[in-house]
């Protein structure tokens, strides 16, 4: 079973009784049991390697298991496929910001990787030949961007639900060693600059855990709840990103967000993008289908962003729908209700709960909101974390690694196509254990942690947990996520940003003042929402930073100063390191890796980008 | 054994009453559950009102809504807030379901919230599910095959495939087994519906190759036969699904091999 391990040592605290540390030996740790951390666990214990898993929340209440569309893979049971056409899919997709080496990694590896979760059990959907049934999606084409491709398989819309489900059975299968409800604090680094493992709280008592390993994989997710309105759970703070930041290594594109085109008006719970590529459309307070207007081609199957975009510029015209014209209609009340029951069932019922809506007969109301981050931890297709060193952009990290949502490898560049999220957490949570099975020996020798190793953790954990301020956590992250909604949104100008980057720097300050008022140890929700928090404004304010010094309109990065790519001047990465003591961010670039990473097909040259 | 006399501090006892916002207009009273576990005091119920104008509709918002400005001390799970994770099951109005996805309209009056019943609590609305987790993993909730893998995936036919459908669904809130009497009763022995509910999702799986090894695993007087079809499984799921059914389903495969 999930048993929480118990080989831990006692070990004299560096901060006196207060704190006693249990410590851990383990060859890999993995932070986090989503899609990505589960494949990356299960890769690890199958190549002998001693493998810890930790997760704040029980591994199948990790947000994967809210995906609903699908996963991608040009695997052609609905039609002829390729995965050169799923490359060249996704590199227009990322809008030119995505490396092709690892775009090519993604996608050429993407059949096995579905293979693989059926053979271990996932309940997709199937044809009438009994093979998995795949459906159209956005962004993704035939034949270089000449037909509709159906790339997408599904089960039902809970594939995400299914995934999980399934690998978290896998891992038990494979007797993986779980800390459940175990909050990762911060990484231990050495003066090297080398990772050696991570420091943990233990949710039900309040006891820490030291971690030493050759590798930690860090797979922790996105971090929407930055924002007001999110399809993201309550749980996506993106700690790693945060433990990543504090540990002196730079955020990678953290200035693309990802605006869903469709998530519920009001409580902002996701629609699958697999709802219009089932047949459903958008329509406007006059009724016309608009995005006829705005991608003439792919209509309602255009990339998130567009779709986005045309929405917002809808409401603006003075078009969109409901009381105060601040909404769109997604229809699929011409959809045959059998169909919508087979393959949509769970969108049927959110519409339900939380827009009183029977799918079958009236429109949903939705609206763009924050879905996903295509910026994160900078890595190879290998799974290694990258800084940049004296004008090496492509220094490994020794002993990290990062996947899924966390990282930036980047497949995803300025803007993901829809499925291809699953397909990313699989395919390089796999490549992690791969490459943690080449370089850690299993029962290799572990040196000597640092004398200070739990000191940036217990000192943080310290400080808050005896916060006396006059600011609520609630109080600051409110006004940290109402900042991010109004000043960095889908569209952007320089002078908002310039606002939004004062006022999210004041934010930042703020956290001085922050008042915890839980004083115990014992399931302290209200310090873990406040360790939360802090991780949430750092990401904030790279994201900002980001998006400001961003002088272009590239995907997701939407500047109406700036309204055109500028691959001149701009197609190359946003790294972004903080400087806490000043509150300040310092901003460098990494070359785009304008090459793939074999011969089976070629470098596939910008241009523009229309659907 | 069977203990007849409550556990020492387990009654609860009338808690804090917490102050009404100030200006607000729409007014719903929540009593909920407290358990501090540092320290010997009895659980206690909190009063508290929540400002329906500046809250959502759902019985999650309201509590989320008291931490944010009445109590940060108020402790409860709660993730993907769409009813998919299943964190935020608990016992509202005196029924288990996810806060999430209940709306406070739904309840008439005062709110009343406890934990899922008969497991044990770690703080306020927190129970420890660590048996329940232990009981799922038992079924071996994945796919045996003994067969070569094929090049491809397993076929499977649609209607091999609809044979899933109101199993595989399962969110493992436990709102069905924290509500069943059996597994008050023998919840160390009995495996309860949501274990068996997914017993039956691998048993029915097509792909599987494992049948008979799972059935012997669960012929048991106590692990199976515990369900007395009193159906407040089917009742509490707030995703529909039936897990009665299902364990009278695998009560039927245990008749039919026998012959």
């Amino acid at each position: 079973m999930a048993a929480n391990g118990t080989n831990g040592v006692a070990a004299p605290s560096t901060l006196g009784a207060a704190y006693p540390i249990t410590d851990h030996t383990f060859d890999v740790v993995v932070v986090g049991a989503g899609g990505a951390g589960l494949r990356a666990t299960v890769g690890c214990s199958q190549a002998g390697l001693r493998t810890a898993c930790i997760s704040k929340v029980f591994p199948t209440r990790s947000h994967t298991v809210a995906a609903q569309g699908g996963i991608s893979a040009a695997l052609g049971n609905m039609g002829p496929d390729d995965w050169r056409w799923h490359m060249y899919d996704t590199v227009k997709g990322s809008d030119w910001l995505g490396d092709q080496d690892a775009i090519e990694y993604l996608c050429r590896n993407a059949p096995a990787a579905v293979y693989e979760l059926e053979h271990w059990g996932v309940p997709f959907s199937r044809t009438d030949e009994g093979k998995i049934y795949q459906r159209p999606f956005g962004g993704m084409t035939t034949d270089y961007g000449k037909g509709t491709a159906q790339r997408t398989c599904a089960a039902a819309d809970r594939t995400g639900h299914a995934i999980l489900h399934t690998l978290y059975g896998q891992a038990l299968r494979n007797q993986t060693e779980f800390f459940i409800e175990y909050f990762a604090i911060d990484l231990i680094m050495d003066e090297d600059g080398r990772c050696r493992g991570v420091v943990a709280i233990k949710m039900d008592d309040g006891t820490i855990h030291r971690f030493r390993s050759h590798m930690v994989i860090l797979a922790t997710g996105g971090y929407g709840r930055a924002y007001f309105s999110a399809t993201s759970a309550h749980t996506c703070t993106g700690d790693g990103n945060a433990m990543v930041l504090r540990a002196g290594l730079p955020l990678q594109d953290m200035e693309f967000v990802q605006f869903h085109p469709t998530g519920i008006y009001g409580a902002g719970c996701l629609i699958t993008e697999g709802a219009r590529g089932e047949g459903g459309y958008l329509t406007n307070s006059e009724g016309e289908r608009f995005m006829e207007r705005y991608a003439p081609s792919a209509k309602d199957l255009a990339s998130r962003d567009v779709v986005s975009r045309a929405m917002t510029m809808e409401i603006r015209g003075g078009r969109g729908v409901g009381k105060n014209k601040d909404h769109i209609y997604l229809h699929l009340d011409h959809l045959d209700p059998k169909i919508l029951h087979e393959r949509l069932p769970g969108i049927s019922e959110s519409a339900k709960i939380f827009a009183g809506v029977d799918v079958t007969r009236e429109p949903i109301p939705v609206l763009p909101t924050v879905h996903y981050n295509m910026g994160g931890i900078p890595t190879n297709y290998h799974g290694e974390v990258l800084t940049k060193v004296g004008g090496d952009p492509d220094t490994v990290v020794p002993g990290l690694m990062a996947i899924g949502e966390a990282a930036c490898v980047s497949v995803h560049g300025a803007n993901r196509l829809g499925s291809n999220s699953l397909i990313d957490l699989v395919v390089f949570g796999r490549a992690a254990g791969m490459r943690a099975a080449e370089i850690v020996t299993p029962g290799e020798k572990h040196a000597e942690l640092p004398a200070n190793s739990a000191d940036l953790a217990l000192s943080r954990l310290d400080h808050f947990r005896n916060a006396k301020g006059g600011t609520s956590t609630a109080e600051l992250r409110d006004r940290m996520q109402k900042t991010m909604q109004s000043n960095c949104a889908v569209y952007r100008t320089g002078e908002v940003l310039a606002e939004g980057q004062k006022l999210i720097t004041e934010v930042w300050k703020g956290t001085a003042d922050v008042r915890v008022t839980d004083r115990s140890l014992i399931w302290n929700s209200d310090l873990l929402e406040t360790l939360e928090f802090d991780n949430l404004i750092t990401q904030a304010v790279v994201t900002m930073e980001g998006a400001l010094n961003r002088t272009e309109s590239r995907g997701a990065q939407a500047r109406e100063d700036y309204p055109d790519r500028d691959d001149k001047n701009w197609m190359k990465h946003t790294l972004a390191w903080i400087d806490e003591t000043k509150h300040a961010v310092v901003l460098d670039y990494r070359p785009v890796h304008t090459y793939t990473m074999t011969n089976d097909i070629q470098y596939i040259e910008p241009k523009a980008r229309v659907y | 054994m069977v203990q007849l006399t409550l556990p020492k501090n387990s009654r609860p006892v009338e808690g804090k009453v917490w102050p009404k916002p100030q200006g607000a207009k729409a007014l719903t009273e929540f009593r909920i559950y407290r358990y501090d576990p540092d320290g010997e005091s009895n659980p206690r119920i909190d009063t508290y009102w929540v400002d329906r104008e500046d809250c959502g509709p759902m019985i999650l918002d309201g509590i989320i809504w008291i931490k944010n400005k009445i109590d940060p001390t108020l402790t409860f799970r709660r993730s993907c807030r769409e009813g998919i994770c299943g964190s935020c099951a608990m016992n509202i109005d005196g029924t288990n379901t996810l806060a999430c996805t209940k709306a406070m309209d739904d309840v008439k009056g005062t709110i009343r919230i406890y934990p899922l019943p008969h497991m044990p609590v770690v703080k306020d609305l927190v129970p420890d599910l660590t048996g329940f987790y232990a009981q799922h993993a038992s079924i071996e909730p994945w796919l045996h095959t003994s067969s070569p893998s094929p090049e491809k995936e397993w076929k499977q036919s649609p209607e091999d495939r609809v044979k899933l459908d109101g199993l595989y669904e399962c969110i493992l809130c436990a709102c069905c087994s924290t509500s069943c009497p059996s597994y008050w009763w023998n919840g160390d022995r009995y495996l309860g519906p949501a274990a068996l509910l997914q017993a039956y999702r691998w048993l029915i799986d097509s792909r599987d190759e494992a049948t008979g090894e799972r059935l012997d695993n669960l012929e048991d007087p106590f692990r199976l036969y515990r369900c007395h079809t009193i159906m407040n499984c089917a009742k509490a799921c707030p995703k529909g699904l039936n897990p009665a059914k299902a364990i009278a389903e695998i009560k039927k495969m245990m008749v039919a091999r026998q012959f």
